[in-house]
């Protein structure tokens, strides 16, 4: 393929939109090219310079309270009054959901649902931080000894070589108060949230857990080792049942 | 609230004033939580919530007044063209007024699809359905959309 044909490539190679094979290729045709490497250089300052340009705008600090009475002011019962205000000082997205999941569920004690919600939670809060991981690593050897003294037990983490999963990296969860971790895997442009908890520091607060395929997210869970697996994301199912079971193989 | 301020930020550059950004930011959560069943479980969150902004922005007066039709938008042609000013600019680190200021002059169609794909860093996938259009216009409309900012960033550099 000609240098021409390449560079009309470029866009999509640095946009992460390529095949995995084109990639590849291209990859190897910008080693030996100098001329497609200076122009993907461009195009990579580019990006970065409208990456940098674009936070711009920041809300005014009364107009934040603005939403946050209205959003407040929409809670439908009273029974939700007493962890509401945890979502506030949240995420405006953990509020959208929460919101929409107590309308759609009825909402009685901790119950399952409360659990998904949290969870969900917290796995748009990664989403949407730019800081979302406190070990930052792709080897599964970095990320799990960080965790030891961390959280009161361990766990095991698949080799996702020849898979389409990459780790982004880890950081300590909480559920009812129960330390736990969590992982964030990236599949093509999606990430995915596990959480690992101990099934006995749930017991307290999760009542009959059972498998649930869904809420607003595709959600896998199961109990492997005394340890509860939660795989969250908006990927597709197929792919949540891909990384659900290379955990479970590595578990 | 990361998502809050993001909001924010894409509406303020979509209606380019403080009190419009609000209005739609909070017209964007009214609608959010009042169709919350909306959402499909399984499709993406961020993008049904930009979608719900950017179509209740699309309705707003400046919105309305922002929807000049573009040229022709070809998949194939914009795709395959090689870059024809390839060493005539060089960005600084100081330049990010520049930017943001060429930014500000570009149609809406061009700075919206330009924020999300290298801002908000979503997938063509993501921008197809913010923006309700085919992954090829995704691609073709970048494309025009670097090359418009490119033009716009020089012609401000001589200007």
């Amino acid at each position: 393929m000609d240098c021409a044909r390449w560079t009309g490539k470029l866009d999509a190679y640095f946009d992460g939109e390529l095949l995995a094979d084109e990639a590849r290729a291209l990859d190897e045709h910008l080693r030996g090219c100098a001329a497609c490497a200076a122009e993907g250089l461009r195009r990579v300052q580019w990006k970065r310079a409208v990456a940098a340009a674009g936070q711009r705008f920041v809300p005014a600090p009364a107009f934040r309270a603005r939403i946050e009475r209205t959003i407040a002011a929409r809670r439908p019962s009273p029974s939700r009054r007493h962890w509401l205000p945890v979502f506030i000082t949240a995420t405006a997205a953990a509020l959208l959901i929460a919101g929409g999941l107590l309308l759609a569920l009825q909402y009685d004690g901790r119950s399952e649902q409360q659990l998904m919600s949290e969870l969900v939670d917290q796995h748009v809060t990664t989403l949407a931080s730019a800081n979302p991981v406190d070990v930052v690593s792709t080897d599964r050897h970095t990320v799990k000894p960080w965790f030891e003294g961390r959280i009161p037990f361990t766990f095991n983490l698949p080799e996702l070589q020849g898979s389409p999963f990459v780790l982004i990296g880890g950081r300590v969860s909480y559920l009812g108060q129960s330390p736990g971790a969590e992982l964030i895997f990236r599949v093509r442009q999606h990430q995915i949230s596990v959480f690992v908890f101990q099934e006995r520091g749930l017991e307290g607060v999760r009542g009959s857990m059972g498998m649930r395929t869904s809420h607003s997210f595709e959600v896998r869970s199961w109990l492997q080792n005394g340890l509860r697996y939660f795989v969250i994301g908006d990927a597709n199912g197929q792919d949540l049942d891909k990384l659900s079971e290379l955990l479970k193989g590595a578990g | 609230m990361p998502l809050f301020e993001r909001l924010y930020n894409f509406a303020h550059w979509l209606t380019q004033d403080r009190e419009e950004a609000e209005d739609l930011v909070q017209e964007t959560y009214a609608k959010a939580l009042k169709g919350f069943r909306s959402f499909q479980p399984g499709t993406n969150f961020r993008a049904w919530i930009y979608q719900i902004l950017r179509n209740t922005f699309l309705t707003s007066r400046t919105g309305l007044k922002s929807t000049v039709p573009l040229d022709l938008e070809s998949d194939e042609q914009t795709l395959l063209a090689v870059d024809d000013t390839p060493e005539t600019i060089v960005l600084q680190r100081s330049d990010r007024q520049l930017v943001q200021k060429a930014l500000g002059r570009l149609p809406v169609p061009y700075r919206e699809v330009l924020l999300l794909c290298e801002f908000e860093e979503m997938s063509y996938q993501e921008i197809s359905a913010t923006l309700a259009i085919p992954i090829g216009t995704v691609m073709s409309r970048l494309s025009r959309a670097r090359r418009a900012l490119r033009d716009t960033v020089q012609e401000l550099q001589g200007s």
